[in-house]
């Protein structure tokens, strides 16, 4: 009699798997396309970021170079005052150069959970740069529509200790391997900040989105807009721009 | 009679010392105990009106809602324009505006790179103005640790705790690094020309303070402020006085559909002083009106005693012929002195217990190292006019109210069995 109740337990379970399988594809396979669609070896984007205040809104334009996961360098060009600003990380340590004062100053800790700029990204969120297949365990939850894109809906759950959001739900385009929406959860469960993505393109075999929108969750207000104006993946780029000794020059 | 009856009292001590004594002990205890209370929340309000609320304060509806992220997005823009208006409408009120702000102090290596750093509370206040009354009522002269008070704008000054935790001295260059109230960032080398200790934990932790001009232009708020405080007439609270003028400043303003527009809020409305101050109010009048009447009593109860003990000594003077009211009126009389006697004790004693409560004080900062709110660190006595009655009046009141109940017997007594005591 056990062994019936066993045989029919696996047999049972087995349905389930497979229309499961049916439905949604392994989640880990869709994590590891949407690292491949958003990483790459290096990058060079011209781009700017509109910051809406309560009063005003500003824009700040930069041009950035990353290469690999650990190794990125901005510099800002406009307006007049953020100008000849400088910022490079590599690996967990940030270095913001001010031409005005021609001083150097890391930033670390708690410190690095600030604004960037006034806008709704910390420096933190632009610091991060790891495969979300490596630092999350995901599933999919859901099939879902927006804006006449199928998408599933994703969970994210950290695998590591230091990360800046330990849960992540991703609304995935299931054609292009992109998310379109994220919310970006505390521990705790709290809402942190909201990204929605737009305007994508195809370029070098990747989709890519050429506008995100950053919400702090905490805060009320229209958050902040990232463009992309120019985009190279995979080019090579000096390893002088990722040295700190360059900063000043 | 008066003369008569001190001479009786320093004649014969044991029907004065005890009662003295206790009356004094009394009266001491109540006068320490409400000049010590008293002294804790005068500085309490005193402590956050300057250094934080003011007697009034204005900001923009939607800083107030979030006013401790110091969103000084939202601070008060056109300062000048309202500030005159301000001081046409309420001329007797001393308008300061100020700003507080975030960042990090970053002290450079000798090749300019980072040696250390920590995270900062800017306070911007008209130092350098010379017709600001800031400096005095922030009392930065006598808190200043080492150095000097800033003469030049890029000069600041750092509480004494930070500096040290930094390894700071005057004349050290720092590089402050924040956000203008847009968002841009903010560095800014400065000059430390001194530390301060404000008394209180959550600033004394790690903040600084810079002129406001000069924070001002940094932080590219020109003609702006996150806070405008105002202070009345002789720098002295009158919550009346402060709750009239909010009134009618809310009510000019209750139109302003900008969403920008300015709001007051007295002292009270802020850091939740108003249940601090309505509770604290509470506790003293309960301690003071349980210790006065268990005061009474125990003096009640010494009248009483001082009475009873003096049976025969009545009975022998009304049968030497004094009446009965007369000897009544001498020992209501005789209570009286021996109270002011011991009342007068008891205030000089409990005044100058106080004084040294004033000077000296009873330091808290070990338990208010983590507080996050507006205190002193060392809470004082302060002495006031009331003091003089607060304990007078009660040792006095109940030595007279205890020896007229117990006085009462002398008229109970009979003239047959007045003899007959005699006799024995």
């Amino acid at each position: 009699m056990k062994l019936v109740f066993k045989l029919l337990v696996i047999f049972f379970s087995s349905i389930n798997l497979f229309s499961q399988n049916n439905t949604f594809p392994s989640a880990s396979s869709v994590i590891k396309k949407i690292d491949f669609n958003m990483l790459s070896k290096s990058q060079i984007i011209n781009s700017e970021m509109i910051v809406y205040g309560k009063r005003k809104s500003r824009t700040i334009r930069s041009r950035g170079y990353s290469e690999g996961l650990d190794k990125n360098f901005t510099e800002y060009l406009y307006p007049e005052r953020e100008k000849g600003t400088k910022m490079l990380r590599l690996d967990d340590r940030l270095w913001i150069y001010s031409p005005s004062t021609d001083r150097i100053i890391q930033l670390s800790g708690h410190l690095l959970r600030q604004s960037l700029m006034g806008s709704d990204l910390s420096y933190e969120d632009m610091m991060e740069e790891r495969k979300l297949s490596e630092i999350y365990n995901a599933k999919i939850v859901a099939e879902e529509k927006i804006e006449d894109r199928d998408v599933w809906k994703m969970e994210l759950t950290a695998l590591v200790d230091d990360i800046n959001y330990f849960k992540r739900i991703l609304w995935v385009d299931k054609e292009r391997y992109v998310p379109i929406k994220e919310d970006l959860f505390a521990k705790s469960g709290e809402l942190l900040k909201r990204i929605s993505f737009y305007n994508f393109k195809k370029t070098d075999g990747r989709w890519y989105p050429r506008k995100m929108n950053y919400r702090d969750m905490l805060k009320n207000g229209k958050g902040t807009d990232f463009i992309i104006n120019e985009i190279k993946f995979n080019v090579s780029i000096p390893d002088q721009y990722f040295l700190k000794s360059t900063l000043k020059e | 009679m008066i003369k008569f009856l001190v001479k009786g009292i320093l004649r014969d001590p044991s029907k004065s010392i005890i009662p003295i004594f206790v009356i004094s002990i009394g009266v001491m205890v109540t006068v320490v105990v409400s000049g010590m209370v008293k002294g804790i929340l005068s500085d309490i309000v005193n402590k956050n009106a300057n250094l934080d609320t003011g007697h009034l304060k204005i900001m923009t509806k939607p800083y107030a809602d979030n006013k401790d992220q110091l969103p000084n997005d939202l601070a008060i823009l056109d300062l000048s324009i309202l500030k005159d208006s301000l001081e046409l409408n309420y001329p007797n009120v001393d308008w300061a505006p100020r700003i507080k702000f975030g960042g990090i102090i970053d002290v450079p290596d000798e090749e300019g790179e980072t040696k250390i750093q920590g995270p900062t509370l800017g306070l911007a206040y008209s130092i350098l103005d010379k017709e600001s009354k800031e400096l005095k009522r922030l009392g930065i002269e006598n808190s200043l640790i080492k150095g000097e008070i800033p003469k030049a704008e890029n000069q600041i000054l750092i509480s004494d705790e930070f500096a040290n935790k930094l390894n700071l001295n005057p004349g050290d260059e720092i590089t402050f690094f924040g956000s203008t109230m847009e968002g841009s960032m903010v560095f800014e080398k400065l000059i430390m020309s001194g530390t301060i200790r404000f008394g209180t934990p959550v600033l004394d932790k790690g903040s600084f303070i810079m002129d406001l001009s000069y924070a001002q232009k940094i932080l590219d708020m020109d003609d702006g402020a996150g806070e405008l405080l105002g202070f009345l007439d002789k720098e002295i609270y009158n919550p009346i006085k402060a709750e009239e003028i909010k009134k009618d400043f809310n009510k000019k303003n209750a139109k302003n559909l900008d969403e920008f527009a300015p709001i007051m809020l007295t002292l009270r409305d802020q850091n939740d002083l108003a249940p601090t101050l309505d509770l604290m109010d509470l506790i003293i009048g309960i301690f003071i009106f349980v210790f006065v009447s268990a005061m009474s009593l125990v003096l009640w109860n010494t009248g009483l005693m001082g009475g009873l003990r003096r049976y025969n000594e009545f009975g022998i003077r009304l049968a030497l012929g004094e009446s009965k009211p007369k000897v009544y009126k001498f020992l209501l009389m005789e209570s009286l002195i021996i109270g002011t006697i011991g009342s007068f004790i008891g205030t000089i004693l409990g005044v100058s217990f106080c004084y040294y409560l004033q000077e000296v004080g009873l330091d808290f900062s070990d338990e208010l190292a983590g507080a996050s709110i507006v205190m002193p660190s060392i809470m004082r006595a302060h002495i006031s006019i009331d003091l003089f009655f607060i304990g007078f009046i009660p040792g006095l009141v109940s030595m007279f109210f205890g020896t007229a109940l117990s006085g009462r017997g002398i008229f109970k007594r009979e003239t047959a069995r007045l003899f007959k005591e005699l006799e024995v």
